[in-house]
C-alpha cells in the first residue's frame, strides 16, 4: 500500500532526465540564437540608454520642472504638482537623485513598451471572443507566476543587464493594460456604436472615433495599474542588473542596512504616489464629459 | 442647404425576421402559417417580423406605430440594414438594400440615410458641433465644409450658442436636437427616426414634433418615424402602419385608421383620439350644386375639423364652404356636422356587440 501513503510520482531518474533535456535544449537554443535575439533587442537597448542619459545629464532643476509640467498638464491640480516637486526635492536632498532618475527612466520605457504592445493586443481581444479565451489564461499565468521564475529564461537568453530587466518588467506589468483595453472597448455603449454604424463608419472610423475615445478612461486605469506593477517589479529586476532604486534595496537586504533600505524604499513609494495620482487625475479628466449631468 | 437628391420611396416586400440560431430553417414553417408562440415553444426561435409589406411614400412622413415588442424598432433597422432580414426585400429607390455588399452598404448609409435614436446616442466626448459633423466626417468631407454645413442645421434646430457644449451639459430635449442636427447635416434623402421623441417630456415632445413638421416643409425627405404614441403618429404621419406582434395589422392615412379601424385592437387605441385634429373637412362636406357660390367663410381643403370649427365660431356663422387650393368650390360645411363628427361615434367594439 505504499502508493496510498506516498504519492506515486514519476521516478527520480526519469524526472531528472526530463528536466535535464528541457534545460539542455533551451540552453542549446540560447547558444544558437542568443546572438540574434540580442541583436533583435538592440534598438530597445539604445532607447533605454538614450532615455537614461537624458534623465541623468539634464540639470536637476530642469528635470524637476519638466516632471512638474507633465504632472500639471495631466492633472490640472496644483496640489499634485506641489506634492511632486516636494517629493523630488526630498529625494535629491537625501542623495538618491541618480538612482531615482534611473528608475524613472526605466519605468518610462517599460510603460511605453507595455502600452505599445498591450493596447493592440487588447483591441484584438475585444473583437474576438475566441482570442479572448486564449489570451486570458496566458495573462493569468503571467500575473501569478512568481516573478523570479521568468527571470531565469530571460537571463539565460540575454544575460544580465538592462534589456532582460526590461523584458521581465514588461511581462509582469503588461496584463492590466491588455485586460482593461479589452474591457473598456467591450463596455462601450451599444447605442452609440449603432449610431456610428448607421452613419456608415468603417471599422477603423468606429475604432478611432467611438471605441477608443470611450474606452480611454478605462484604459487609463489599466495604464495606472501597469505603472504601479512596473515600479514593484523594478526592485525585483535589480537582481538581474537593473540599476536604480532597487539596487540599494538589494544591498540593504544583503548587508542588513536598515536605514538604506528604508530611504530607498520610501523614494520608491514617493515616485509611485506621484505616478499614481497624476495618472488617476488624468483618467478622471478624461471622464469629465461622460458623466450624466442631465437625466 | 438645397437638396438636389430626389427623395426615394421605400418598399418593403415580404419581409421576415426570425431571431435565433438557425433562422433560415424556420422561414418556410412561418410562411406556412406557424404562429409566433408555436415557433417559440417548439423551436426556441423568436418571430420578429412576419410578412411585412409597406410602401413608404417618397418625400413624406411614414409612421410605424406599435407597442413595445411589436417589432417596430426591428423594422426600421432593416431599412439601413443594421439588422439583416431572414427573408424579403427592402427596396430603396431602385436598389435592394438586402443585396448590397458591405462596401455598398457603407456608401448607402453614408449618403442615403441618416438616423435619429431614442436614446440620442451622441458621442459624449465630442461637443455639439463635433457631433453634428459626424456623418460628414465619416464621408471624408473637408473640415471647413463640415463646419459650414453643420452650423446651418445646428442653428436651424435652435442650438445656436451651444456649439461648444458637451452633450452631458444639455437637457434631453436639447440633446435630441443635436441628434436631429447630426442627421440633417448628413444631407441624406432618407431620415430614419427610431422613437426619436419618446424619451422626452410631453411638452418638449410637442415642440420637437413642430420642429420636424416645419423642417419637413422645406426638406421634403422620406421620413420613417417609429413611435408607440398614436397621437404622435396622427400628428406627423402622412401614412401610418400599425404593427402588432411583428405583423402589420393596418396601414393608411391617419384619417382612414381613425374612421375605419381594422380590428378591436386598433379601435381601442383610436377611441381616445381627438378626432377634431385628425378628420379633414373634405371627409364630411356636402356637395354643392354647380355654380352655387356657397355660404359663409371659405375653408381650404385639408383643414382639420377643429380648425374649421374655430373659423366658423369666430365668424359666428353656422355654415362655410370648402375650396381647393386654386379657389374652386368643393362643397359646403355645417357646424352641426362638424361637431357631431368630432365626437367619438359608436366604437368598433360597441358595433360588434350590437350585432
Amino acid at each position: 500500500m505504499s502508493w496510498w501513503n506516498e504519492f506515486p510520482s514519476m521516478n527520480t531518474a526519469t524526472l531528472r532526465a526530463v528536466k535535464k533535456s528541457i534545460d539542455e535544449s533551451f540552453r542549446g537554443f540560447t547558444r544558437e540564437y542568443g546572438e540574434y535575439i540580442e541583436l533583435f533587442f538592440e534598438p530597445l537597448k539604445q532607447f533605454l540608454i538614450w532615455s537614461e542619459r537624458i534623465m541623468l545629464n539634464s540639470p536637476w532643476p530642469l528635470v524637476i520642472l519638466a516632471i512638474a509640467l507633465i504632472a500639471w498638464l495631466a492633472s490640472r491640480n496644483l496640489r499634485i504638482v506641489i506634492g511632486t516637486v516636494v517629493t523630488l526635492l526630498l529625494i535629491g536632498y537625501f542623495d538618491m537623485w541618480e538612482d531615482t532618475m534611473k528608475t524613472i527612466s526605466m519605468i518610462f520605457v517599460c510603460t511605453i513598451m507595455a502600452i505599445v504592445i498591450g493596447i493592440p493586443i487588447g483591441i484584438a481581444m475585444s473583437r474576438s471572443d475566441r482570442l479572448q479565451s486564449v489570451i486570458n489564461p496566458i495573462l493569468d499565468v503571467m500575473q501569478t507566476m512568481p516573478s523570479f521564475v521568468y527571470l531565469i529564461p530571460v537571463v539565460m537568453l540575454l544575460g544580465i543587464g538592462k534589456v532582460p530587466g526590461l523584458i521581465a518588467v514588461v511581462i509582469y506589468a503588461i496584463p492590466p493594460i491588455i485586460r482593461l483595453t479589452n474591457l473598456g472597448i467591450r463596455l462601450v455603449d451599444k447605442d452609440v456604436l449603432e449610431a456610428a454604424d448607421a452613419f456608415g463608419s468603417s471599422n477603423w472610423q468606429r475604432l478611432k472615433n467611438v471605441q477608443m475615445p470611450l474606452a480611454l478612461p478605462t484604459m487609463m486605469a489599466g495604464i495606472n495599474q501597469t505603472i504601479m506593477m512596473a515600479l514593484a517589479m523594478v526592485v525585483v529586476a535589480s537582481m538581474i542588473g537593473v540599476q536604480g532604486l532597487g539596487q540599494p534595496v538589494l544591498k540593504a537586504i544583503n548587508s542588513q542596512y536598515f536605514t538604506l533600505g528604508v530611504f530607498n524604499g520610501l523614494a520608491i513609494v514617493g515616485i509611485a504616489i506621484i505616478f499614481d495620482r497624476t495618472s488617476q487625475a488624468f483618467g478622471k479628466r478624461l471622464q469629465k464629459h461622460q458623466e450624466v449631468v442631465h437625466g | 442647404m438645397g437638396d438636389a437628391k430626389e427623395s426615394p420611396r421605400i418598399s418593403i416586400r415580404n419581409l421576415y425576421k426570425i431571431f435565433g440560431k438557425n433562422p433560415e430553417q424556420y422561414v418556410d414553417l412561418v410562411k406556412q402559417g406557424m404562429t409566433k408562440t408555436e415557433l417559440n415553444e417548439q423551436h426556441g426561435h423568436v418571430l420578429g417580423l412576419k410578412d411585412i409589406n409597406i410602401d413608404m411614400p417618397a418625400g413624406g412622413i411614414m409612421v410605424v406605430m406599435g407597442l413595445s415588442g411589436s417589432g417596430k424598432s426591428t423594422l426600421i433597422r432593416h431599412i439601413n440594414r443594421l439588422i439583416d432580414p431572414t427573408a424579403g426585400e427592402v427596396i430603396v429607390g431602385e436598389e435592394d438594400v438586402c443585396k448590397m455588399s458591405p462596401g455598398q452598404l457603407r456608401e448607402f448609409r453614408r449618403h442615403q440615410t441618416a438616423m435619429v435614436f431614442q436614446k440620442f446616442a451622441l458621442l459624449p466626448h465630442r461637443t455639439v458641433m463635433d457631433n453634428a459633423v459626424y456623418g460628414l466626417e465619416v464621408q471624408g468631407i473637408s473640415r471647413t465644409q463640415q463646419l459650414e454645413r453643420a452650423q446651418h442645421w445646428v442653428s436651424r434646430v435652435g442650438l445656436a450658442g451651444f456649439e461648444n457644449n458637451y452633450p452631458n451639459q444639455l437637457s434631453g430635449g436639447m440633446q435630441q436636437r443635436v441628434g436631429l442636427a447630426r442627421a440633417l447635416t448628413n444631407d441624406a434623402p432618407i431620415l430614419l427616426m427610431d422613437e426619436a421623441f419618446s424619451a422626452l417630456d410631453p411638452l418638449i415632445r410637442m415642440d420637437m414634433q413642430s420642429v420636424l413638421l416645419d423642417l419637413q416643409k422645406e426638406i421634403r425627405k422620406t421620413v420613417v418615424f417609429i413611435t408607440h404614441d398614436l397621437d404622435e403618429a396622427l400628428r406627423l404621419g402622412d401614412k401610418i402602419a400599425i404593427l402588432r406582434d411583428g405583423e402589420v395589422i393596418q396601414q393608411g392615412t391617419g384619417q382612414e385608421i381613425v374612421l375605419n379601424p381594422a380590428d378591436e385592437y386598433i379601435s381601442s387605441f383610436v377611441k381616445e383620439v381627438n378626432r377634431g385634429r385628425v378628420v379633414l373637412v373634405e371627409t364630411i362636406m356636402k356637395p354643392l350644386a354647380e355654380g352655387n357660390p356657397g355660404e359663409g367663410p371659405a375653408i381650404a381643403i385639408g383643414t382639420t375639423l377643429e380648425e374649421a370649427a374655430k373659423t366658423m365660431t369666430d365668424a359666428n356663422v353656422g355654415k362655410a364652404h370648402i375650396v381647393e387650393a386654386d379657389g374652386k368650390i368643393m362643397g359646403s360645411l355645417d357646424i352641426h356636422e362638424v361637431i357631431s363628427s368630432m365626437v367619438t361615434p359608436i366604437g368598433h367594439d360597441d358595433a360588434i356587440a350590437a350585432e
